[in-house]
């Protein structure tokens, strides 16, 4: 096998461990937002859950949880889970990410200044003008840096997909690496990763600088 | 009337901190608030400005009730779309200024005028330049928060309160978080203000400044008025034991 047509066929997988990164994302960061929310709600009972939940998502392995996402349907209530493999991969990713989005976002909030929702409630400014234009700017420049890391993170984890047999690019690696007895495309991925991650820490580090006006 | 505040009642769990408290304030009026830290005039502010909600009794705004008691004795506020409209009668100025650090100056000046108040851009900027201009800041429009002096800061923060055109405008130690060198700048422009006939509430540590620009002084100390009247009165012949105690205290 030619290295054109090891990349060829590792290129399809390339695009479905992108699709499972960006689909996690568009999912994920609002529901982080959501998810702080219940966890600072004033009922102890939904700040309760929501804790709960994101300790069992930070708690466990991934793998476990895109497991579970995946066969659970089936076991417990005896669906079918034909043709629900990708969305249980992008659940299990969105679930998991939000919670730590979700906790990164609250030590954001908690460190603006009380002063600054005051400040917006005196001049009636309504709740969602309030979130939008006064603590969200502000937020998202505090937590950067922490969403930085955690996007990086993602990159490298959509290789967990494997664990549904799903043909993300690893798994393509591992499938050719052991059928060809090479080691070309374990490289071929590392370069893939680490571009992306490159790629992730020059577009977030030009974010930075564009709220580096304050 | 432009405010009253009748048998206000506060408490923070146990701690009682405004104790049947009744004030009221005429169009034009300049009345300070003095007294001890912990003696519940920053709280009567905040109480003032729906920042904190009162246990018991009544605020009202150009003679309309904002809360009032109901029969259990407990303060009933009206709905909040209602509180959103009473919320253009006043502005408040604060200690820390709590100007929005990613707006420039002209920004923070502006944006309430256009989004609460649904002013148009060009209105709302004219006005902004105009009182930057006031404040002596009109250089400063494009600046932002972080790259002023403390003194700069509260002046905005003074002309986005004024850019809501409010009523009554409350000042909670203005000064309490500036140099000393800073503080003469904030004072001259609240004492402008004062001589325009501007309706204010001062709450405030800066006694000769409260003596000079008040029509009326209110002492307070544990949620209670003290004592209040003529500002010569008041710091010249107090008549309370505590008001005098206290006035010796600050002289030292």
């Amino acid at each position: 096998m030619t290295f054109q047509t090891m990349l060829a066929s590792m290129s399809a997988g390339m695009l479905r461990s992108l699709a499972i990164f960006f689909l996690t994302l568009i999912f994920s960061l609002p529901l982080g937002m959501a998810v702080m929310y219940l966890r600072r709600s004033k009922y102890k009972v939904i700040s309760g859950i929501t804790k709960i939940y994101i300790a069992i998502m930070r708690g466990t392995p991934l793998m476990l949880q895109l497991l579970m996402w995946y066969f659970g349907p089936f076991y417990l209530f005896r669906w079918s889970i034909r043709g629900y493999r990708f969305p249980a991969i992008i659940i299990g990713f969105s679930m998991n990410y939000a919670a730590y989005f979700a906790e990164i976002y609250r030590s954001g909030y908690e460190a603006i200044p009380v002063g600054q929702f005051e400040a917006a409630e005196v001049l009636g400014y309504s709740r969602s003008q309030t979130f939008f234009k006064i603590i969200l700017p502000q937020l998202v420049k505090t937590i950067l840096p922490s969403i930085t890391n955690e996007i990086i993170t993602l990159v490298k984890d959509t290789s967990l997909a494997f664990t549904l047999a799903y043909n993300e690019m690893f798994s393509i690696a591992k499938q050719i690496a052991s059928s060809q007895t090479s080691f070309v495309p374990f490289i071929i991925a590392g370069v893939f990763y680490f571009v992306m991650n490159y790629v992730v820490a020059f577009v977030m580090e030009r974010a930075e600088k564009a709220l580096a006006y304050y | 009337m432009i405010l009253e505040m009748n048998n206000i009642q506060k408490s923070f769990k146990d701690l009682k901190v405004l104790r049947d408290i009744s004030i009221h304030v005429d169009k034009g009026e300049v009345v300070s608030i003095i007294g001890p830290s912990g003696s519940g005039k920053s709280t009567l502010l905040r109480c003032a400005t729906f920042l904190e909600t009162i246990d018991a009794g009544e605020i009202l705004y150009m003679d309309r009730a904002a809360a009032k008691t109901n029969e259990e004795g407990k303060a009933e506020y009206v709905s909040h779309a209602e509180l959103q409209q009473f919320k253009q009668y006043f502005g408040l100025v604060f200690q820390q200024f709590n100007l929005f650090p990613h707006y420039s100056v002209l920004k923070n000046v502006m944006d309430a005028p256009v989004y609460v108040l649904k002013h148009s851009r060009e209105e709302a900027e004219a006005q902004a330049l105009e009182l930057l201009d006031k404040m002596n800041l009109k250089d400063k429009a494009g600046a932002y928060p972080s790259q002023l002096s403390g003194g700069q800061q509260q002046r905005v923060a003074i002309a986005r309160a004024l850019a809501m055109n409010p009523d009554i405008l409350f000042f909670d130690e203005p000064t309490s978080a500036l140099d000393p060198e800073l503080t003469g700048e904030v004072l001259k422009v609240i004492r402008q203000l004062a001589d325009e006939k501007m309706t204010m509430v001062v709450v405030t540590h800066e006694m000769p400044f409260a003596r000079a620009v008040s029509d009326r002084v209110i002492f307070m100390d544990k949620g209670v008025i003290v004592e209040q009247g003529d500002p010569e009165k008041v710091f010249g012949d107090p008549d309370h034991e505590r008001t005098k105690q206290f006035l010796r205290n600050y002289q030292q």
